[in-house]
């Protein structure tokens, strides 16, 4: 049997204060006190570590799973999805409605044979797996960047499909590349 | 007469200087509050409080009128007029100790003479010591007032705690008292002419600074109100005014504590080598107490609290011999 680690390199000394009482005990009390008044004053010296949360805000790395987006062709400005509702089928907390519809010549919403008439994700009830991304045959549907989503009302959270294709007000910085 | 006092001035000259003196001593406590917020925020790698106001400066006010607006809330097992009266003894005492500390020597306004303190009696830590009693009864009073079972056993550890440390801290006290051959404290600043007596009095400036943080109730020995067993100790009933009675009346402690000690131990107005004119006085004594409120802020942001038989044993077998060999050997020496 090996062991998994080797005992010299990953052993950790453990420094006791000494016990109460005699010479031992005043150096515990002295001593020890002190060490910990430089460990608080050190903190002091070094600064303050908060992020101003509101004013300041921790950029989210590329694959951050945020607020949905939907999302259309650059070139033909026709939309991606196609209503199939493998999204809604994929979807853990069923939390995705999607209604179906045909293209006809006249109304050619989508690149395929059929368009969403109505895209509905209830974001009170996301738990933002990605999942629904993962499911989609043709990417119409991607996680955002977006964690700012609290609003007064519950039905203000469930997003229609208007608000999913919109493009989001850039609230949370990116992460540049190797940062 | 109970007591001599130092310099005999007129009536209206006493009442101007009371006024002005607790003017100033009174807006420090909130200049207290910030400190130690801001300071607790900073030991802690944080901020503190930094929205009301510039840098956060006026939250202590936010927070007085936050509580002065609030419900005077009463429990319907308390003892009505000694619940009330009890946070008055509290802030009462602890505005009574501030008179006697001394913030400069008799200097000449416009041809008055006018000592820079609230009274300078030939009783200086007697008077300390007798208001400190009686501050112990607006933390029984309150505890044992609020009908409460967690008020009560506050209540009864502050006074365990505090007659343990009363103690200690007289004792420190007494070694400095035979020093300077005086009980008053401005006798006291001047006997530190050569040398303050932080040096020939360590251990008692030592045991004095220990028990003073008990007997203000500052962490490590803020059993009295340990938030994590009692709530909040002798204060838990109460709310609003009267909590902020007793809040301030905490902080005034601590200031008056700093002031004794800045007084007692670092020379008071002095500063070796340098002559300090009268104005500037009161602002040495001030920068002193100011040096003392951040130990006690340091200490408070480092030290866990004491388990309350270890409160006990330290107070009765550590420091008070400790307090009791130093007024001895003082003695011995001074004699010599």
């Amino acid at each position: 049997m090996t062991v998994p680690y080797s005992l010299p390199d990953d052993q950790i000394e453990v420094v006791h204060a000494p016990d109460p009482g005699g010479a031992g005990g005043l150096y515990r009390a002295l001593g020890e006190t002190m060490r910990g008044l430089r460990t608080t004053f050190a903190r002091l010296a070094e600064g303050v570590n908060t992020i101003s949360y509101p004013e300041q805000k921790v950029p989210v790395y590329p694959r951050f799973r945020g607020r949905h987006k939907l999302h259309k062709f650059e070139d033909s400005g026709l939309e991606k999805c196609v209503g199939c509702s493998l999204c809604a089928a994929a979807c853990p907390s069923d939390c995705i409605r999607v209604v179906a519809a045909e293209n006809t010549p006249e109304n050619r919403v989508s690149a395929g044979e059929r368009y969403a008439a109505v895209y509905e994700i209830n974001l009170s009830r996301c738990i933002f797996c990605g999942y629904c991304e993962v499911a989609c045959p043709f990417d119409a549907i991607t996680m955002g960047h977006d964690y700012e989503m609290s609003d007064y009302n519950r039905s203000d959270l469930i997003f229609t499909k208007e608000m999913l294709l919109a493009e989001p007000l850039e609230r949370t910085p990116l992460r540049a590349e190797g940062e | 007469m109970l007591a001599e006092v130092g310099v005999y001035e007129a009536w209206w000259v006493q009442v101007l200087k009371g006024v002005i003196i607790f003017a100033v001593g009174l807006q420090l406590v909130p200049v207290v509050l910030i400190a130690e917020r801001k300071l607790l925020g900073r030991f802690q790698g944080r901020y503190g409080p930094n929205r009301v106001g510039p840098f956060g400066a006026l939250q202590p006010l936010a927070d007085i009128i936050k509580l002065l607006t609030k419900e005077q809330f009463q429990p319907s097992t308390s003892v009505r007029f000694l619940f009330v009266l009890a946070p008055l003894i509290s802030i009462i005492t602890a505005v009574a100790a501030f008179a006697i500390i001394p913030f400069g020597e008799v200097v000449d306004i416009f041809g008055t003479p006018v000592g820079l303190y609230g009274l300078d009696v030939s009783i200086g830590p007697l008077y300390l010591f007798a208001f400190g009693a009686i501050a112990f009864y607006g933390i029984m009073l309150g505890g044992w007032a609020s009908g409460s079972k967690y008020s009560f056993l506050g209540a009864m550890r502050g006074a365990a705690q505090l007659i343990s440390y009363e103690v200690s801290q007289g004792l420190a006290l007494v070694g400095v008292v035979i020093t300077a051959q005086s009980l008053s404290l401005t006798e006291i600043v001047y006997a530190q002419e050569g040398m303050w007596y932080i040096v020939p009095q360590f251990v008692g400036f030592l045991v004095f600074m220990v028990a003073s943080f008990a007997e203000t109730n500052r962490a490590p020995f803020d059993l009295v109100e340990a938030d994590a067993e009692l709530v909040g100790g002798y204060n838990t009933e109460y709310g609003g005014g009267r909590f902020a009675s007793y809040f301030f009346a905490e902080y005034l402690n601590v200031l008056v504590v700093s002031g004794i000690a800045t007084t007692v131990f670092l020379g008071g107005w002095m500063i070796p080598g340098i002559d300090t004119p009268g104005w500037a006085q009161p602002l040495v004594v001030l920068a002193k107490m100011m040096g003392f409120v951040f130990v006690f802020i340091w200490v408070r942001a480092t030290l866990p609290r004491l388990r309350y038989d270890q409160l006990m044993s330290f107070g009765w077998k550590v420091l008070l011999p400790l307090a009791t060999l130093n007024v001895l050997v003082t003695a011995i020496v001074v004699s010599i």
